[in-house]
């Protein structure tokens, strides 16, 4: 199988797995039970993780908290704002189109506790208008959150310009670096950012573990109530093995992502490329340069988007799709299907379920899984076509 | 457990559609769509004097399930009286497919409505009044439920 889907997460690093492992067998000491050495041992684990977790982005590791993903990083990073007293009176949130469920439906539940969000429009690229961003905050806005990239077409925003302008307005600035992290360089001075979600799992380390950077004097009310652990922030036992692991993955990143970087850039370029020289009727999503090192995404005329990723799939290679048909597949009813708001957001017509998919390349994939991917797509393609009443012969 | 949304029988038809293309002089063919999806199936038949479907053949703009129940209903309606081609449901080309997820069964229910317009076009053009369809169907459908 070749394993393009890396968005979806990535394949653990051996070294990650082999630092995890003591910690599920032998080291299963509580973190929190300081006064026997098996607990310390714990204890230490997490804070060594959290150190390279934080060196990883750039921030001081009093500033990391660990979370159980990505989605409950965003969570606590939005609902912690929204829910504190310190920010009363401010009810306003601004987002863009293309951000997550995770950001997208947590800002939306807080409207029904009376905050107004303000959903921003991209560009056909992907990219947020600095000048609709400077605009669009008020008086009351509380919080601008913005993804790094985006996992399905690949762009990265001018994190760095955002960061800025929320800095001089004086908003609260979350950026979701989940599908970036590890990929690129992520660096919390440089966003000018109060808060950052990254995952584990998008950077060669396991899945369940995710962290949220809180810069000082940022009021978070926590999600849990319970023993205080992670400073209160995020109650609840930790996952040790989980974040050793993270800890492992992200002193990895950080070490060896000026390496595996350019590579996949390069990757990148050669599936592109030859994708680019198929089809006329082959559309790639998101911006051609500012974006993921090892993503190509693209939506296919004549040609419905799940049925392509079921093509690939059965000649071994793993991608992802944002049609609506192969979204929620094992929903209770047809009404859960629904075309990626991505997608719409930087124009694939979406009166049809567009083909489109997207291969993401992790520091593993090599050339000849480009090589192999280009050799099948003309056969899966035309097969398509020639089953699609759309496609008339030219 | 089960291995994936899809099963073998659907992954089947999926990759070795029975029936895929067109059939130039077609006296009965069909184009339905599904605004909430976007699926299209078009089917065209060809029926002899005697009333019973001598070819079949299908186009479909779709997912994996959409093309493999326009698959199985080609081959569960080939050499049937027109008749009997309307008894055909969508809960027996899901049956025939070993199941469809609950999400997807919108899409058998096109290879029935397809077929439901192939046969509206059939009568059409030999003269008839294509509401005869209709009310096949809701003859069928008593007659089933009594
Ligand atoms: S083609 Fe969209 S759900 Fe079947």
């Amino acid at each position: 199988m070749i394993y393009m889907d890396n968005v979806a997460g990535t394949k653990p690093d051996k070294r990650v797995v082999e630092k995890m492992l003591p910690f599920i067998e032998e080291k299963y000491g509580n973190p929190s039970a300081h006064f026997y050495p098996l607990g310390r041992e714990s204890f230490e684990a997490i804070e060594e993780a959290r150190e390279h977790v934080a060196s990883l982005i750039n921030a001081k590791s009093d500033n990391i908290v660990f979370t159980s993903c990505g989605t409950e990083s965003n969570n606590l990073a939005i609902k912690g704002v929204a829910f504190n007293s310190e920010y009363e009176g401010k009810k306003h949130i601004i987002i863009s189109e293309i951000e997550h469920y995770s950001v997208q439906n947590t800002a939306l539940k807080l409207t029904n506790l009376g905050f107004e969000v303000t959903k921003l429009k991209v560009d056909e690229t992907g990219l947020v208008s600095l000048e609709d961003l400077r605009n669009a905050i008020r008086e009351d806005t509380l919080l601008v959150s913005i993804m790094h990239a985006n996992p399905e077409i690949g762009t990265i925003q001018d994190i760095e310009k955002i960061g800025e302008i929320c800095k001089e307005k004086g908003v609260l600035f979350h950026v979701d670096a989940v599908a970036s992290c590890g990929h690129v360089e992520v660096d919390v001075e440089k966003f000018k950012c109060d808060l950052l979600s990254i995952a584990s799992q998008n950077f060669y380390g396991p899945k369940g573990v995710a962290a949220l950077f809180i810069r000082d004097g940022v009021k978070l009310t926590p999600l849990f109530d319970g023993g205080f652990q992670e400073r209160g922030y995020r109650s609840g036992s930790e996952n040790v093995p989980a974040i050793v692991g993270m800890g492992e993955a992200a002193r990895i990143a950080k070490e060896e992502m000026h390496i595996y970087a350019p590579k996949m850039i390069q990757l990148r370029k050669k599936l592109w490329d030859g994708l680019a020289k198929m089809f006329d009727f082959l559309h790639f999503t998101g911006h051609p340069e500012q974006r993921l090192p090892g993503h190509v995404s693209f939506w296919i005329e004549y040609i419905e988007g799940e049925s392509l990723l079921l093509s690939y799939s059965l000649k071994g290679v793993a991608a992802a799709s944002g049609s609506a048909c192969s979204s929620n597949i094992l929903a209770e009813d047809e009404d859960e299907l629904e075309a990626s708001h991505v997608l719409t957001a930087v124009g694939v017509p979406n009166d049809i379920c567009a083909g489109s998919l997207t291969f993401s390349m992790s520091k593993y994939n090599e050339e000849k899984d480009v090589d192999y991917v280009l050799e099948i797509t003309p056969a899966i393609v035309n097969r398509l076509c020639e089953m699609s009443p759309y496609y008339n012969k030219k | 457990m089960a291995k994936g949304p899809y099963s073998e029988k659907v992954m089947d038809h999926f990759m070795n559609p029975r029936n895929m293309g067109e059939i130039e002089d077609a006296n009965a063919v069909g184009e339905v769509g599904n605004p909430a999806c976007g699926d299209v199936m078009k089917l065209y038949m060809k029926i002899n004097d005697e009333g019973i479907v001598e070819d079949v053949k299908f186009k479909t703009f779709g997912c994996g399930a959409a093309i493999a129940s326009s698959s199985m209903a080609t081959e569960l309606i080939k050499g049937k009286r027109v008749e009997d081609v309307l008894r055909l449901t969508n809960e027996a080309i899901v049956e025939a497919l070993d199941g469809l997820p609950p999400a997807k069964i919108h899409c058998s229910v096109m290879a029935e409505e397809a077929i439901e317009a192939a046969l509206k076009d059939y009568y059409q053009r030999i003269g008839k009044d294509p509401k005869i369809v209709d009310e096949m169907k809701e003859k069928i459908k008593t007659e089933i439920a009594s």
